[in-house]
């Protein structure tokens, strides 16, 4: 063909190339998804089957010509039965494995290695413990379970990366985690897939997926500087929270160490657990916020401080909490056992293989 | 092949010398009118209007779509079209569709009555109609709207600077007459039932629209009250949706899909209504099971109102409440199975022929099936993160409501066209519109399942290249389709001038509303039918039409 039009056949030469029909697998979780779609597509060909062959068949077996008059059946309670009771037991069957595999996209393990991503019109901004700091370009290693905390600082977004089957909103005012573990390295599409104003489909980038190995080079060569932890601890003094949360006998904000994930006594009387959303929370909105013992004399921080310095205040308030930091360290020296077992066997990362 | 059609001898048949059609004439007649069945002309030829409207903004989506660039439109124009193609195909034509035209033409008629309950709430509700249509267009004509049909806040209160308030207050407009048709429904159906028609003499149809009836009801005036939050925060700066002003943006997606939910049902019951009435007529038999499929009805309305949170499974929602209305939305599936099961059963040993409206209603059961099932796939929890706000929602999306709604809507129009108007269209080239259709429903939207489980986002203007094959085949499918929809649009106007006369039963059906003239009188009935034979009755339709030769002759 390609002597009688070469355009024609550029054209489709390009097409097929194009060609895709199955979004790769590249994350742990990705071959469960697939086995449940699979099994989903089975049960809705076999519905459909069934329902074709009933209405086929009795169209031709009973068309007019063949069979002139109809035969009036005024029901089954049987079969009503046997059509209610099937596909429910099978609808059930997907509702049970499709929870189980909910729970598993939307609770990481303990010890994931957390990284932030902040939504806003129209780009994401991704910012590493170590201090990276990446817009639409999100790197990460295999073989490591990484937790991404999402916050919109204007409207919904979607955080969406289809060669690991999971997605999650990121919603203004409220951190939403979503976790996985990468287990192909190559580069794979990051979509903003819900709707966000004028350049939504431009919300768009690449998921850069390395050994271990490329990993901590990459992080070696892309640092800031200053971790997150870090510039929180700056930031802390900068905008003058030390001048009350200093730790001593006398201060009159309650002190932060070992405070991150403990349960916490409001003057209201009610309890909450001090986690990432309670700290942002209560640095936005403190009169709400008030530990038992303590005067409501703290100002408000809302359209201070944006939402990544809330993420380095966060972090900082974290690190402060020595259980938290042991598993900070855990975590590196899982990236660098991961590192040994692959030692030898690099591949080469960015770009590797398209999906 | 045989047919069950059986028109009058052409060479002396006339149309009845009195019918609502002629009772008066002139534009007055017609805009104060309180007969049901000018009022579904009314909104016959509106929606037509504006499902034309929907239909180009659809084609431009699809031309859009055609390379992965945002080439043929700016990305703000892009999203103002696949926005106003949702607003009007939903609110302006899905919603009204079968209800308001032929449901409004037939309700009276088939439970034996001489008009609705309220007639002139009936015209008021088209009046509603026109100004949330006259709304929407004012909308588009002053610069459109971009926030999709859905309204996300705080996108739509605080992000953009169309013309959101006006948009929303044309749904809001639109929401109050289809309130009025579900009130005016409702008490018809409890009051004006004729002598001897109990609840199970009555017609499935009947049912189905009692169902969509209750929904109407309950579920508008969560949306107009949502609607109204919105135009507040967004003109007067109330902070109910917006985070930074206090507000909470998940209230408004509860807010929003407790009634966009089950709106999906009012769009689709009365198309299962349809179907049944269709089914039952070119099989000779009555419906399989009808107490099933008239009780399915309802229990759809029910469990509709409690499975609005699936569409919020990854928005933050607690994870156990995301359970619970994963379990709700797999009950709700079941009573539509329950329906497509019957409807394949009626089948069995009838006598069946292949008019158009029965090839549109097997169209409809095989694209509603598909439809229904891939909704398990989004109804479980996680699969639904992986499809969801992706073209697999989309696919879905339109394979029941375009694949099954405007399909039983169709065949709703062909079934009941020649009592509406008193003349057939020709049959030949009806029966190719609804095959053209069916073919490019397939190759329009069956690729967009693939697309979405490639992870291909909706509301894309640009997209990455190795997405476009299949995005070729849904704009080539669109074109089929395309033509599908413009041929009714040409023989239907065609016949009211030229067509066969149809006579009182050209389908041979039980109906009572086949048992009149058509076109029907003004007063519908002479005389008050009394009801003695359960609906789908054949026998006594055989013995009536037997008695009339032996008077006659």
């Amino acid at each position: 063909m390609s002597h009688i039009s070469p355009v024609l056949w550029e054209f489709l030469v390009h097409w097929l190339k194009n060609f895709a029909i199955f979004p790769p697998e590249a994350s742990t979780i990705a071959p469960y998804a697939d086995a449940l779609y699979f099994a989903l597509v089975g049960m809705t060909v076999t519905g459909l089957a069934l329902v074709m062959t009933m209405v086929l068949v009795f169209s031709i077996r009973y068309r007019k010509e063949r069979h002139p008059e109809a035969v009036q059946i005024e029901g089954s309670t049987l079969l009503e039965a046997t059509w209610t009771l099937i596909p429910l037991g099978i609808f059930l069957v997907f509702f049970v494995w499709g929870a189980l595999l909910y729970f598993r996209v939307f609770n990481p393990p303990p010890n994931s290695m957390n990284i932030y991503v902040v939504g806003k019109q129209w780009m994401w901004k991704v910012e590493h413990q170590g201090g990276q700091h990446e817009i639409n370009a999100l790197h990460i290693p295999t073989g490591v379970p990484i937790q991404v905390t999402l916050i919109s600082q204007d409207v919904f977004h979607s955080f969406s990366i289809p060669a690991f089957r999971v997605k999650r909103e990121a919603i203004p005012g409220r951190y939403t985690t979503v976790y996985f573990e990468a287990t192909t390295p190559g580069k794979y599409h990051l979509f903003c897939t819900q709707y966000c104003g004028t350049n939504h489909s431009a919300m768009i980038g690449w998921v850069y997926v390395m050994t271990p190995a490329d990993y901590s080079a990459w992080e070696a060569g892309n640092t800031s500087g200053a971790s997150l932890a870090q510039n929180g601890e700056r930031l802390f003094a900068s905008v003058g929270c030390n001048a009350c949360h200093n730790g001593s006998a006398t201060a009159r904000g309650p002190n932060l160490a070992n405070v991150y994930n403990t349960r916490i006594r409001l003057t209201d009387g009610s309890t909450a657990i001090a986690n990432e959303a309670y700290l942002r929370e209560a640095i936005l909105a403190p009169s709400m916020h008030v530990p038992a013992g303590y005067a409501q004399i703290m100002p408000t921080y809302q359209g201070q401080i944006s939402e990544d310095g809330l993420i380095d205040l966060v972090e900082y308030i974290k690190s402060l909490d020595s259980n938290y930091r042991i598993q900070q360290m855990l975590n590196k020296s899982q990236i660098s056992s991961a590192q040994a077992s692959t030692e030898g066997k690099t591949v080469p990362a960015q770009g590797a293989a398209k999906p | 092949m045989s047919t069950i059609v059986s028109l009058p001898d052409q060479s002396t048949a006339k149309l009845p010398a009195k019918s609502y059609l002629n009772q008066e004439y002139g534009l007055k007649s017609w805009l104060l009118t309180g007969d049901h069945k000018r009022i579904a002309m009314l909104y016959l030829f509106s929606i037509t209007f504006f499902f034309v409207i929907g239909g180009v903004l659809a084609g431009l989506i699809r031309l859009e779509l055609l390379t992965p660039p945002a080439d043929l439109m700016a990305t703000d124009t892009y999203n103002k079209v696949f926005s106003m193609h949702g607003i009007i195909m939903i609110f302006l034509f899905l919603v009204p569709s079968v209800p308001a035209t032929i449901g409004n033409f037939l309700i009276p008629l088939m439970v034996g009555a001489r008009d609705l309950a309220f007639p002139k709430i009936n015209l008021l509700s088209w009046y509603l109609y026109m100004g949330g249509g006259l709304l929407v267009l004012a909308t588009m004509v002053l610069g459109g709207v971009d926030t999709g049909w859905t309204f996300t806040t705080p996108l739509s209160t605080h992000y953009l600077n169309t013309h959101v308030v006006t948009a929303a207050m044309g749904i809001f407009l639109a929401g109050f007459s289809s309130i009025f048709t579900g009130l005016n429904f409702i008490v018809t159906i409890h009051r004006m039932r004729c002598p001897g028609m109990t609840w199970f003499r009555l017609p499935l149809f009947v049912w189905g629209h009692y169902a969509t009836s209750i929904i109407m009801i309950l579920g508008t005036p969560v949306l107009a009250i949502t609607l109204v939050l919105v135009a507040l925060e967004r003109t007067m700066n109330i902070g109910v949706f917006d985070p930074s002003k206090g507000g909470d943006p998940l209230l408004f997606q509860h807010l929003f899909w407790f009634y966009s939910h089950p709106a999906v049902y009012i769009m689709i019951l009365p198309g299962m209504a349809v179907i049944s009435e269709v089914i039952s007529t070119f099989s000779r038999k009555r419906v399989f099971g009808y107490t099933a499929v008239a009780f399915s009805s309802v229990a759809i309305a029910v469990f509709g109102f409690l499975v609005w949170e699936h569409h919020m499974f990854i928005m933050g929602v607690s994870q156990y409440s995301a359970l619970v209305f994963s379990l709700l939305t797999m009950l709700v599936a079941v009573p539509s199975a329950i329906k497509i099961f019957n409807w394949s059963m009626t089948l069995y040993k009838g006598s069946i022929t292949f008019e158009t409206p029965m090839l549109y209603a097997f169209g409809f059961i095989g694209l509603f099936t598909i439809g229904g099932l891939t909704g398990i796939f989004l109804a479980t929890l996680g699969m639904d993160v992986h499809l969801t706000e992706t073209y697999f929602i989309v696919a879905h999306f339109h394979f029941v409501m375009v694949g099954g709604m405007l399909m039983a809507y169709l065949a709703g129009v062909h079934f009941w066209w020649p009592k509406m108007t008193g003349r057939m269209y020709p049959e030949a080239i009806s029966k190719t519109a609804a095959v053209i259709t069916f073919i490019g429903f397939i190759v329009t939207f069956f690729p967009q399942f693939i697309l979405g489980y490639l992870g291909m986002p909706r509301r894309y203007a640009a997209y990455p290249a190795d997405f476009q094959v299949l995005n070729v085949f849904s704009t080539a499918g669109a074109s089929i389709l395309g033509i599908g929809y413009l041929l009714p649009m040409l023989y239907l106007p065609w016949s009211l001038k030229y067509g066969e006369i149809a006579g009182d039963n050209p389908w041979q059906a039980t109906g009572l509303e086949w048992q009149i003239q058509s076109p029907p009188l003004t007063e519908n009935f002479s005389e008050i039918p009394i009801m003695d034979h359960e609906a789908y009755d054949y026998e006594w339709l055989a013995n009536k039409t037997h008695h009339e030769v032996q008077t006659v002759g």
